[in-house]
Parts: structure tokens; sequence; C-alpha cells
């Protein structure tokens, strides 16, 4: 009877070999200079080329609020898709990294909701009025700010099981997916007093859509380099607590022999 | 020189100073927070080396 040939190892997918956090490490410590620098080049570029626009027929100089105020509102929701994409990620391929991602993009997606909303504000009130009103567009957003708190609250509520945490954190960020195509519609579905997008029906004149789509690329360049240096804290973060706790397990190891090697003197010691 | 922005300039002047403050914070706090882990980490290594070494 012959024995069988013990079985290779399966070839990894590119996937699994970029999801292993050392190739990470490696390849985040290489691209991330090129990308912040690529995002302040751009987003120098589109800040300098709005602030020259001629101002706008109706909104005069506070259009320059737009150049700042649309690329945020934009990520708020691209930084949920990137958490929801990484939570499914750990829930169903279990990539080391995904949870990494999942927990990395929710602070910054939270302070581009913040900014979506402030700016939105300070647009509102010379334009509309009013600082605040409770239609569609501005409730959803709010609600999606606040989802994002309670994902980092959720996360930071159960410390003494990692797992648990990423795995009820990934639920709700699934279920909170469901806010995004609401944000999207809210302007279509109900009668809003923020207005529809314009940018992709060539409702906005080119003077203005060019330095637009520089903020909105600078921003996004800005956003993946903030999102690539999250990352890079949290496992270097799981790095420390992996290592301390096996410092933490050596030392009780090494404790155990030695009351095992001092024998009965501590039992009886122990015992009294 | 800064640009002449009308009557509204106090809300645009305001809206880029609250980016600055929101994206500067953020940058800020993971540059610090990773260089803070960095160090951990090598104290970490340099204990546990010298540690090693003082072994008999």
């Amino acid at each position: 009877m012959t024995t069988p040939a013990p079985a290779s190892a399966p070839a990894q997918s590119i996937t699994q070999r970029l999801a292993n956090p050392t190739r990470f490490m490696e390849l985040s410590g290489t691209i991330l200079p090129w990308l912040t620098a690529a995002a302040i080049a751009v987003l120098a570029w589109g800040l300098v080329t709005g602030f020259q626009v001629p101002p706008d027929y109706q909104q005069k100089h506070t259009v320059k609020i737009m150049f700042i105020h649309v690329p945020a509102a934009w990520l708020a929701m691209m930084a949920y898709g990137v958490v929801a994409i990484s939570s499914f990620g750990l829930l169903v391929w279990r990539h080391p990294l995904a949870d990494v991602s999942a927990k990395a993009a929710v602070p910054i997606g939270a302070a581009f909701t913040l900014l979506a909303l402030v700016t939105g504000s300070l647009w509102g009130k010379p334009m509309w009025g009013t600082y605040w009103q409770w239609d569609a567009r501005m409730t959803s957003v709010l609600i999606l700010f606040f989802l994002y708190l309670g994902l980092m609250a959720l996360r930071s509520s159960i410390e003494d099981d990692d797992a648990l945490a990423s795995k009820l954190t990934a639920i709700l960020a699934l279920v909170g997916v469901v806010i995004l195509p609401v944000i999207k519609y809210s302007v279509d579905w109900w009668n809003t007093l923020h207005q529809p997008s314009g940018v992709f029906k060539g409702a906005i004149d080119p003077a203005f859509l060019t330095p637009l789509i520089l903020c909105a690329i600078g921003f996004s360049l800005l956003f993946f380099a903030l999102h690539m240096k999250g990352m890079r804290n949290e496992v270097l973060r799981r790095r420390l607590k992996a290592r301390l706790q096996l410092e933490v397990d050596r030392a009780a190891r090494n404790d155990s022999r030695n009351n095992t090697s001092s024998g009965p003197e501590t039992m009886t010691g122990g015992a009294t | 020189m800064i640009p002449d922005l009308g009557d509204h300039a106090v809300f645009i002047w305001s809206s880029y100073a609250i980016v600055t403050a929101v994206i500067g914070a953020l940058s800020a706090w993971l540059i610090v927070e990773g260089r803070s882990l960095e160090r951990q980490l090598a104290e970490l290594e340099r204990r546990r080396e010298a540690a090693r070494t003082a072994r008999p």
C-alpha cells in the first residue's frame, strides 16, 4: 500500500496576498507618501482654481462653499460604502484586513459627514435664509452621522472580546446600508428644500465644474490616504496588543514554573 | 492677497476654516497615534532583546 503524497498548499489569490497584514504594511508604506502628495497637489489645484471663479449669478461668492460641501457629502457616502464592503468581507470571507479597513474608515467617514452638514448649513443661511431644515436630504445625512457614531460606540462598548465587537459592528454597518439610497434619492422621492444634484446633468457651468471635479478628486485621494494611514495604525495596534499578550502569557508561565519548583512550601503558604 | 468675497464672506471663510480644522485634526491624530504605536512597539522589542541577552 502506498502512502498518499501530502497535499501541497493551495496557491493564494491576489486578494489573499493583499489581505496579508505584513504585505499590506510593506505596500502601503511605499504608496502612502505618493498618495498624500497627490492628494495635497490636486486639492491645492482645485482650491486655487475655485477661488478664482467669478461669482455665480444666483449664489454669488457662496458658490465657493460648494467646492468643499459637495466632495464632503460624496465622501460621507463613499466612506460608508467602504465600511459596508469591508464589513461584508469580514462576515463572508473573513479577510484579516477587512475589519481593519472597516474600523479605520468609520471616524474618517464621520468627519466628512460632519463637514457636509456644517458647510451645508453655512451655505444654507445666506441662500435659503436658514441654517437647518428638517427635510429628507438633511435629516438622512444627519442619521448617517449618528450611524457612524453608533458604529464607534458599539465597537468600543465591547472591550473584552474583539472578535465579537467586530462582528456586531459589521452587522450594524450592513443593516445601515439602507441609508445610502435614502440619501441619494431623498431629493427625488420627497419635496425637499435641498436641490437635486446637477453635476452629471450638465447643469453646472464649466467654470464651476472644473474646480468642483478637482476638489472631488483631491478630497477622494485624501480620504484614501487617511484611510490607509488609519489601517496602518490599526495593524500596529493589533501587533502591539498581541505582543503584550505574549509577554503576559510568558510571565505567567514563568511564575507557575517557579511556583512548581518551590513546591510544598508555596502550597502550604497558599493554603494557610 | 485676500480676495473680496462680498456680503457672505463670513460664511465662506467659516466653511473653509472648519474644513481645515477638522481635516487637520484628523490628520494630526492619525500621525501622532502612528508614531506613538511605533515607539511602543520598538520599546517592547528593545525590552525583549534585553531580556534575551540577560538570560543565562
